[in-house]
């Protein structure tokens, strides 16, 4: 086995969400300085809150502004923050009942060390000085000194929820590292492109060849293991002609994309079809890779000016 | 229609804190032949087929549909795929059986968790709004439960280390375990939590197979009977549950009758120490149940396989006649947020 492949793979997804009405005033509320809940059909009310009653599934709308105050319910001390946690220093992520509300949040407290927390000790927002109506509007809690405030025993007071300019959606970035290896077959197929080579596998009950390879024949559900070279030549089975300049790519349009049957293969791989005009690309046309210095991967298939493959030797390969 | 199924094979892989060297398919592949193997089936005689995986795990978009080599899908087969653990997998392939659709069915689920941050990437499911953007990792919020349970005086940490101790002691019997042995409990990773309550991070994949009624006799000695499989789920927001209980599994396990006998044995799918206390309370186990025998979740706990594989240890536990009636337990979620339960019994000897 030679040394495994790997390369690092960044996955980058900002998702852009919209809000419903009670999100919404919940995260503009925020950025507000203002922490709301709202109260289910059974009379509790739960922040964060929620669109539907937990319960019944009811649409609930009835917005009360709870105090940014309240008693932590569980926490855990967190030694070694990870990159996106709300503070990267050690801290207690919690979960804090505010004063008038039922349920509670979860957020992060900026504490000295695990000795200064505690289940039931008083807690109060940070606010972030930034706000722009997101959760981290709320940078983290820290401890506070004092009793409950009255709103707890009282009931929290109505609150309609409208603010200027509300918060209406909210985008969410993300972002995870990942170290992705190819396995087996593909890295066999990696390294021999290295040496400008296209090598497939056998299956070894049907004896198709496939390239790429994929470690398994899909028809038989058994591992391919024998490395067999294929190529160089080829035989464009199909093509399109693409019309669309793609972002970031440098290559005029219209240009041809092809499947190519390289000699010896039974898959189709796909490659841009140069050095002829794209409107004399045709099925059955002879092809060669052409390779640029330090790639991968051929840059593109030309016409080996070979006669046309007739149709009978590719058709099952389409 | 009231017809009986049955687990008739059960495959793993040894468990790998890294499969660096085989892709998803390679590595899942010989399970499925084991499976196949063990019944003299071929793929062609599989009438249903589904999966479990999440691309999110290793950052491969559509893995699924390249495992799907390894099953030789080819002509077209009765297929589907769940992103969750593959015992919800058994639980669509049981239904489908239970219809009348299907005889056999294959059952599969693999993880590889290796390639990415597995603590990170399992933030990306929690909700959106609220939750994802405050980034709280599976551990966090594991030992935000646990101190919860420890605050209402179910558990303390002595007694968790005893839980990570009995688990990776047991698995000393199991050839397919990451963890096994004596296994230092360590420094806390989030406190209560130290490493010892953890599982370990590692690559893995299973496979079971399920058939109906005679056809299942025929397959398997001593076939494992689902005597009923349920799954319930709670509240996604973490404030509005009572951490320190799981009426979810509770209610999946009264559905699949598993309150009707006693059991004795129960694979829990406990990832964390303090989850196999809640459980255990949850399920009103008393202390003649055998718990996880395998070594259970913290011993393997390849992410998406490792509740098949509860389902998987309790059946062939059944084939091997070490026991007669067994409750299979899988999660998934944060905290134990869902719950499937799965009654299984051997035919009596």
């Amino acid at each position: 086995m030679p040394d495994v492949l790997k390369a690092p793979l960044v996955v980058e997804f900002p998702f852009t969400r919209s809000l419903g009405p009670v999100q919404s005033a919940f995260l503009t509320g925020l950025r507000e300085r203002v922490v709301l809940g709202v109260r289910t059909g059974d009379g509790r009310t739960l922040v964060p809150p929620v669109e539907y009653d937990p319960v019944t599934a009811q649409e609930i709308r009835d917005l009360v502004e709870v105090a940014p105050t309240g008693t932590v319910t569980t926490w855990a001390w967190n030694p070694a923050p990870r990159r996106d946690q709300p503070l990267a220093t050690a801290f207690a992520w919690v979960l804090v009942r505010l004063d008038g509300a039922d349920t509670a949040l979860l957020h992060a407290l900026d504490a000295p060390g695990p000795d200064a927390v505690r289940t039931g000790m008083r807690v109060r927002v940070r606010w972030a000085a930034e706000r722009v109506g997101a959760i981290t509007d709320i940078a983290c809690f820290e401890p506070y000194h004092d009793a409950p405030a009255a709103t707890a025993a009282a009931g929290a007071p109505r609150h309609d929820g409208v603010f200027d300019d509300p918060v209406t959606g909210i985008t969410a970035a993300a972002r995870l590292d990942y170290t992705y290896s190819p396995g087996r077959a593909q890295t066999g197929y990696l390294n021999a492109l290295t040496e400008h080579r296209n090598v497939g596998e056998r299956c070894p009950s049907c004896r198709k060849v496939y390239v790429p390879p994929r470690g398994a024949c899909p028809t038989c559900g058994v591992a391919t293991s024998e490395q067999v070279d294929v190529g160089p030549h080829g035989t464009v089975t199909t093509f399109c002609i693409v019309n669309i300049k793609a972002k970031n790519l440098d290559i005029d349009v219209p240009y041809v994309y092809a499947h190519i049957a390289l000699d010896g293969a039974d898959l189709a791989l796909h490659g841009r079809i140069g050095g002829i005009p794209y409107d004399q690309v045709r099925m059955g046309l002879r092809v060669e890779p052409v390779w640029t210095p330090g790639a991968r991967h051929p840059d593109h298939y030309r016409p080996t000016g070979e006669p046309d493959a007739h149709y009978d030797t590719y058709r099952e390969l389409l | 229609m009231n017809r009986e199924i049955a687990v008739v094979a059960f495959a793993q892989t040894d468990h790998r804190r890294t499969s660096e060297e085989l892709s998803e398919v390679e590595m899942l592949m010989p399970v499925l032949h084991q499976v196949l193997a063990q019944t003299g089936l071929k793929t062609s005689d599989i009438g249903f087929t589904c999966s479990g995986s999440s691309d999110y795990l290793a950052g491969r978009a559509f893995s699924f549909t390249l495992a799907l080599d390894g099953v030789g899908a080819w002509p077209p087969i009765s297929e589907s795929h769940v992103e969750m653990d593959g015992a919800w997998a058994l639980y669509e392939a049981w239904t489908k059986l239970l219809t009348g659709d299907a005889d056999t069915a294959l059952v599969y689920s693999y993880g590889k968790s290796s390639p990415g941050p597995l603590r990170d990437v399992l933030t990306r499911q929690l909700d959106p709004y609220y939750l994802a953007p405050l980034w709280p990792d599976a551990v966090a919020l594991a030992a935000l439960q646990a101190r919860a349970l420890m605050d209402a005086g179910h558990t303390d940490e002595p007694a968790l280390a005893a839980v990570a101790a009995r688990s990776r002691g047991d698995a000393e019997a199991n050839p397919h375990a990451q963890l096994r042995g004596p296994v230092p409990h360590g420094e806390y990773v989030v406190h209560p939590l130290r490493t010892g309550d953890c599982p370990p991070l590692g690559d893995g994949a299973a496979a079971v197979l399920l058939a109906a009624g005679e056809r299942a006799r025929e397959l398997c000695e001593r076939p494992a009977w689902i005597r009923g499989v349920d799954h319930r789920i709670e509240a996604h927001s973490l404030g509005v549950r009572d951490l320190t209980d799981s009426p979810s599994a509770r209610l999946a396990a009264e559905r699949a009758g598993a309150f009707e006998r006693p059991v004795d044995t129960a694979e829990l799918h406990a990832p964390f120490t303090s989850q196999e206390v809640v459980l255990r309370r949850a399920l009103r186990l008393g202390d003649d149940v055998r718990v996880n025998p395998s070594g259970g979740a913290l011993a393997a706990n390849p992410v998406m396989a490792a509740g098949l594989i509860r389902v998987g240890e309790a059946a062939a536990r059944i084939h091997r006649g070490d026991c007669d009636r067994a409750l299979a337990h899988a999660t998934s979620g944060p905290c134990l947020q869902q719950n499937l339960v799965a009654v299984l019994e051997g035919d009596p000897r």
